[in-house]
């Protein structure tokens, strides 16, 4: 490997050795293809044309009246698919092509994931197979047909927690045993290195538009960007092009779940007990976790915030006091959810609800005029189930 | 306590392959758990692999896994597997070897792990998710303590990791004979063939193949092909876990099954 890919004293490489030539192969194609023009004019062109790039950053009149603060969304959540997780399925797809594999595994939590490897297998030609907790396939039964639809096979893991975490131990697996024809195509900046650092580079052109649009509505930087955490590669992806903007607050918001108190979350940074650096999944990071380094269940309503850990960089970035983290109960998630369905008329994936309720809970503290950008990840489309289940 | 180069060249002296037999500490409780290991050693083993049980074991095949969540569920921890082994010491001086996956010795401790590991007398320890680029987080542990350093080589391991791995390890190489986790097979690929002659170009190190092996022709082939040893993991776990209600027949399985592929060890019988 040409780096460990650490961030201060989190990341690595902490995976079984059948899998080093795969991660090796993967850095060197990732290294030489990130600054080569051809790759790049052409994952420019399917972001364009294909998954709708570049995605509007849209004033919220009537949020922003209500709380007192001027209040945009970067609209992810209308992106081809209806969510973020498309930039990085695309970006790695067309680097497994690249590298001459035939076939793409990934793990998926609330779908979107899954649905976005999906439509860059069916689009790039590649046959996909999607591990997913039996858990998040009740949940998401319609990104379930989806995928289905697209031409993947959805394969239910039925080990563990059922949910994301069994997922990710599935595809990890799977991918131990047919290293040499499979691409594991992950979705979030978590992983062994080069993961972290690749997904980062795929996610970021979310800032990168960011900044240029606020500039151009606002004529300054945001005050504040907001975005939910699960692993985290849509808050790194917003953040990114701002973490030298020291004056701009960055806010990442966890599952709440239950409460802290309650053990029923999915909060690595708040909870001070369960919440501890360890090693799960090849990397080092903060990891939900018993005493003896049992990897501790999660929960939230949720799905893709539903994770024991966090990305390496965030670890990093929460140490050195860049981006503050906090999270939002599941309840207040849904009332966000709703608040923003029945104010803007933009309904928003419950991942993407928990920042949407940091920015209602803190609106009291916030100055009036203040910028704030809310990464919205994801649409709701897929929530309404379990939202019908909820409101019920 | 026999070292491991010493339990190799009293082999070697004998004509015969070693045969390493892995149980999961604490399956399905502690005291099953250490009957088991003092049957398999009993039946004539040569060296024990024992498993830290852990609730995301990404290496390992369902028969492990299912394992590990038995041994957790029966209350077993990082704690007591020290105390299973000062036990298991009472019985047995053969080759122990602790096989654990990171975040359970880091939890614990890197120093405190290690130093309990040389207390309770262990011979080695063998860290399923960590590569050799991450090992300087416990190397110097390791040889304070005087414990060996068990790495692995997996088929698709290339000329240059393997020289590297060679180089470090100190009890002996564990061999991966197939891409994928561990669970019993019926075949053993030609590939795990040329994998211990390649392993031989660059080290004269103890070689020993595990990952499904799970009969006495696996066991008498890949000695034949040059291994100094074979190691049975996924098969004695899965006789535990089908005799689960009746202990003395899984006692008495797992007994007979070890003397067998012990027995395919001896090379006169080749």
């Amino acid at each position: 490997m040409r780096s460990l890919g650490k961030f201060g004293n989190f990341g690595g490489i902490f995976v079984p050795e059948t899998l080093m030539p795969a991660l090796e192969e993967l850095e060197a194609a990732f290294l030489k293809l990130k600054n080569d023009k051809k790759f790049n004019a052409e994952l420019d062109e399917l972001l364009k044309k294909y998954a709708g790039r570049p995605t509007p950053l849209t004033f919220c009149k009537n949020l922003s009246k209500k709380l007192g603060c001027k209040i945009y969304l970067k609209r992810e959540d209308l992106l081809h698919t209806g969510a973020h997780k498309i930039n990085n399925a695309l970006g790695q797809a067309l680097l497994a092509r690249h590298i001459g594999k035939k076939r793409l595994i990934a793990e998926t939590g609330a779908g979107q994931h899954g649905v976005a490897v999906a439509t860059a297998g069916a689009k790039l030609g590649f046959q996909s197979d999607i591990y997913m907790g039996t858990k998040d396939i009740e949940r998401q039964k319609l990104n379930v047909l989806r995928m289905k639809l697209l031409g993947a096979n959805v394969i239910p893991v039925e080990s563990g927690s059922k949910t994301l975490k069994d997922a990710i131990n599935e595809a990890l697996r799977d991918w131990t045993a047919n290293v040499k024809s499979t691409h594991y195509l992950l979705g979030s900046v978590l992983g062994p290195h080069p993961y972290p650092t690749m997904i980062k580079f795929f996610q970021s052109i979310i800032g990168k538009e960011a900044k240029k649009q606020v500039l151009e509505a606002e004529g300054k930087l945001p005050d504040c960007i907001v975005a939910c955490v699960g692993g985290g590669s849509n808050a790194i992806g917003i953040f990114n092009e701002f973490i030298e903007d020291k004056k701009v607050r960055l806010v990442g918001v966890e599952a709440g779940g239950s409460g802290i108190k309650s053990g029923n979350h999915a909060s690595r940074f708040s909870d001070k007990k369960l919440g501890r650096v360890g090693i799960i999944h090849g990397t080092k990071t903060y990891v939900l976790q018993d005493h003896y380094g049992q990897i501790h269940n999660t929960s939230s309503v949720a799905a893709g915030l539903d994770y024991c850990a966090v990305g390496p960089e965030h670890s990093l970035l929460r140490q050195l006091k860049r981006v503050e983290y906090t999270y939002a109960t599941d309840k207040e998630a849904v009332e966000a959810f709703k608040l923003l369905s029945k104010e803007e008329g933009i309904i928003p994936a419950l991942e993407s609800a928990h920042a949407v309720a940091y920015v209602m809970k803190k609106a009291i503290t916030i100055k009036k005029d203040d910028v704030i950008i809310i990464n919205l990840s994801g649409r709701g489309d897929k929530d309404l189930d379990q939202i019908e289940g909820i409101i019920k | 306590m026999i070292s491991y180069s010493e339990a190799f060249k009293n082999l070697k002296r004998k004509k015969e392959g070693a045969l390493a037999a892995f149980i999961v500490i604490g399956d399905p409780d502690y005291k099953t758990s250490l009957e088991i290991a003092k049957r398999i050693v009993d039946a004539g083993a040569d060296m024990l692999e024992l498993g830290l049980p852990f609730s995301d074991p990404i290496a390992d095949g369902p028969s492990i896994q299912a394992a590990d969540i038995r041994a957790l569920n029966s209350g077993m921890d990082t704690k007591k597997v020290f105390g299973f082994i000062r036990e298991l010491r009472e019985h047995t001086d053969i080759p122990i070897g602790l096989l654990s996956y990171f975040n359970l010795i880091y939890q614990y401790g890197i120093e405190k792990f290690y130093i309990d590991a040389k207390k309770a007398r262990v011979n080695s320890i063998l860290i399923a998710d960590m590569p050799i680029e991450e090992y300087s987080a416990v190397s110097a542990y390791a040889k304070n303590n005087g414990l060996d350093t068990v790495l692995i080589v997996s088929p698709v391991t290339d000329n240059n990791r393997l020289r590297e791995i060679a180089k470090n390890t100190t009890g002996f190489v564990y061999v991966v004979s197939r891409l994928g986790v561990t669970g019993a097979r019926k075949d053993l690929r030609s590939s795990t063939l040329s994998l211990i002659r390649r392993i031989r170009q660059f080290s004269g190190k103890p070689l020993c193949v595990g990952f499904g092996i799970s009969s006495p022709t696996h066991v008498r082939n890949v000695i034949e092909a040059g291994a100094d040893g074979a190691i049975v993991g996924s098969a004695i776990v899965d006789l535990i876990a089908g005799n689960i209600s009746d202990k003395n027949k899984m006692l008495h399985k797992v007994y007979s099954y070890v003397k067998g592929m012990k027995k395919a060890t001896i090379k006169q019988n080749l």
